[in-house]
């Protein structure tokens, strides 16, 4: 494997005619975190979800270790489930319980056996602390509980790089913590992550990168401490002044 | 059950009391030997009724949801399909339809060179599940478009393809959407069978037909055909109503 994980070049997507990404241009390495931030409608998302197939681009070329993306929406089989993806909305399966949730994916698309699958789905329960709520259905657990549930059924996919986006907006403010720590924990276990979020404390503690988008750009990126410290764009130190001013 | 028959018991008594009218309640007297051998040749079309009724809502079951399942497409293409079936198939009365189907497509076929006789039976099954599965398709649509996007979303996450995504994720959430308005369905094919005494099917209407021709008594047997629809279908209600309640205490 290369060591280039997530490759963007001049990436162009459209919604009609509304232009939503403009020439995007970013490069992701094996083990690298990433945190996109920007204000509400900046693409920032977007970028996440063409990573991960979920909506087609027009233009440019994204390269998913070494994989190409096409523009065809269809699934690329060959990135399927080796890019996890953590939503805002947890997304997990009302209707099964949380062991279910994270046996689903390895027992159908990767073939495993049920008891193959219930030791992983139980390693990754224990692993984002949760290893008691196995039999329960996802919504009788809390918030946080539930993303750690959706993080733990992305990790048994054994994906090679996890997205995540805003993975804490929906959560009530006593629930963000336990979620930003099982994320720190997988960045010092070396995961490649990219992570759409406004935690500026949670991108300061991991990022090796920072990008800051608006209105569809990528207008400034650079380690946090740079990025943080002395930001070069107007744009950067306005957006960085609102959301650090509590 | 019973209580209807005596219900209808007292009718017959108290119209037959009165001399201004003559009603001939004595055709389906249950009392009586030749009305109770008329009830028994009413009655005996309901197996068929319930049999046509069964298999045609069966393949349109079937029927609707691989109509559905195009209009859910992404593709502009296969949504086209979708319509053009449901808009032409739902626009389309069930007695021409019928006819249709029982005269026609054996030519239609004869013409391929397949030698398909269509039997009233079968004529009528594909008439009827044909017709409803423009509804049912639509009931698939409503209740599968109601199933958040980010449900198939998280599914093609976790590596799931299109196929397994309905069956494991989409449709168990769907169903009990599905269902309720499904069983409903199940009461228009049980009505619209009657159609299918036009082409011979011996079922309830046909046999009230045939015992009208005879008897000359079309309020009475009439009548009583009604009763049986209405007996028919206040089961299949029930039967609706116990389903919606299960589904619904099955939510969360």
């Amino acid at each position: 494997m290369s060591d280039t994980a997530i490759e963007l070049v001049s990436v162009n997507k459209w919604y009609d005619k509304f232009h939503v990404l403009k020439d995007i241009n970013l490069t992701v390495k094996s083990g690298e975190k990433v945190v996109i931030c920007g204000p509400s409608g900046s693409g920032k998302s977007t970028v996440v979800r063409c990573i991960n197939k979920l909506e087609p681009h027009q233009q440019g070329v994204i390269r998913v270790n070494g994989i190409e993306l096409g523009n065809d929406p269809k699934p690329v089989a060959e990135i399927q489930g080796d890019v996890g993806m953590v939503f805002q909305q947890f997304n997990l399966f009302p209707h099964l319980s949380v062991l279910d949730n994270l046996t689903l994916g390895p027992m159908k698309a990767r073939g495993l056996s049920k008891a193959q699958a219930e030791e992983k789905a139980r390693h990754y329960l224990a692993r984002v602390r949760i290893p008691d709520q196995a039999d329960k259905r996802p919504g009788q657990l809390s918030g946080g509980q539930q993303q750690r549930v959706a993080i733990a059924r992305s990790l048994c996919m054994e994906p090679k790089i996890l997205l995540f986006d805003e993975p804490t907006s929906a959560l009530d403010p006593e629930m963000i913590s336990e979620v930003l720590d099982v994320m720190v924990s997988l960045a010092e276990d070396g995961m490649t992550m990219v992570v759409v979020t406004h935690e500026m404390g949670f991108a300061r503690k991991v990022a090796d990168n920072m990008v800051f988008m608006d209105a569809g750009e990528i207008v400034e990126t650079g380690t946090p401490e740079h990025f943080f410290t002395n930001p070069q764009s107007e744009r950067c130190k306005t957006f960085l002044s609102q959301i650090l001013q509590h | 059950m019973t209580r209807i028959f005596l219900s209808l018991s007292v009718l017959l008594v108290l119209t037959g009391c009165s001399s201004s009218q003559t009603w001939g309640w004595y055709v389906v007297n249950p009392m009586t030997a030749s009305g109770w051998v008329n009830i028994k040749f009413l009655i005996s079309g309901m197996g068929d009724t319930i049999l046509i009724s069964l298999i045609a809502a069966t393949i349109s079951i079937l029927l609707g949801l691989l109509v559905a399942l195009p209009g859910l497409s992404d593709k502009r293409g296969w949504r086209i399909v979708n319509r053009v079936y449901v808009e032409l198939v739902r626009s389309i009365p069930l007695l021409p339809m019928l006819f249709w189907v029982f005269y026609g497509l054996p030519l239609i076929f004869r013409s391929m060179g397949l030698d398909i006789p269509i039997d009233p039976f079968w004529g009528a099954i594909i008439t009827l599940a044909l017709s409803d599965s423009a509804f049912t398709a639509e009931i698939y649509r409503a209740g599968i478009q109601s199933i958040a996007k980010g449900q198939a979303e998280a599914a093609q996450t976790v590596g799931l393809n299109y196929a397994q995504t309905m069956r494991y994720v989409i449709l168990p959430q769907a169903i009990r959407r599905i269902l309720p308005p499904l069983a409903n369905q199940f009461i228009y094919i049980v009505k619209m069978s009657a159609f299918a005494s036009v082409i011979g099917m011996q079922e309830l209407t046909r046999r009230a037909n045939e015992l009208v021709v005879t008897e000359y008594r079309p309020l009475e047997i009439y009548t009583l055909l009604i009763l049986e629809y209405l007996v028919l279908v206040l089961i299949i209600s029930a039967g609706v109503r116990w389903l919606e309640r299960r589904m619904g205490s099955d939510e969360r």
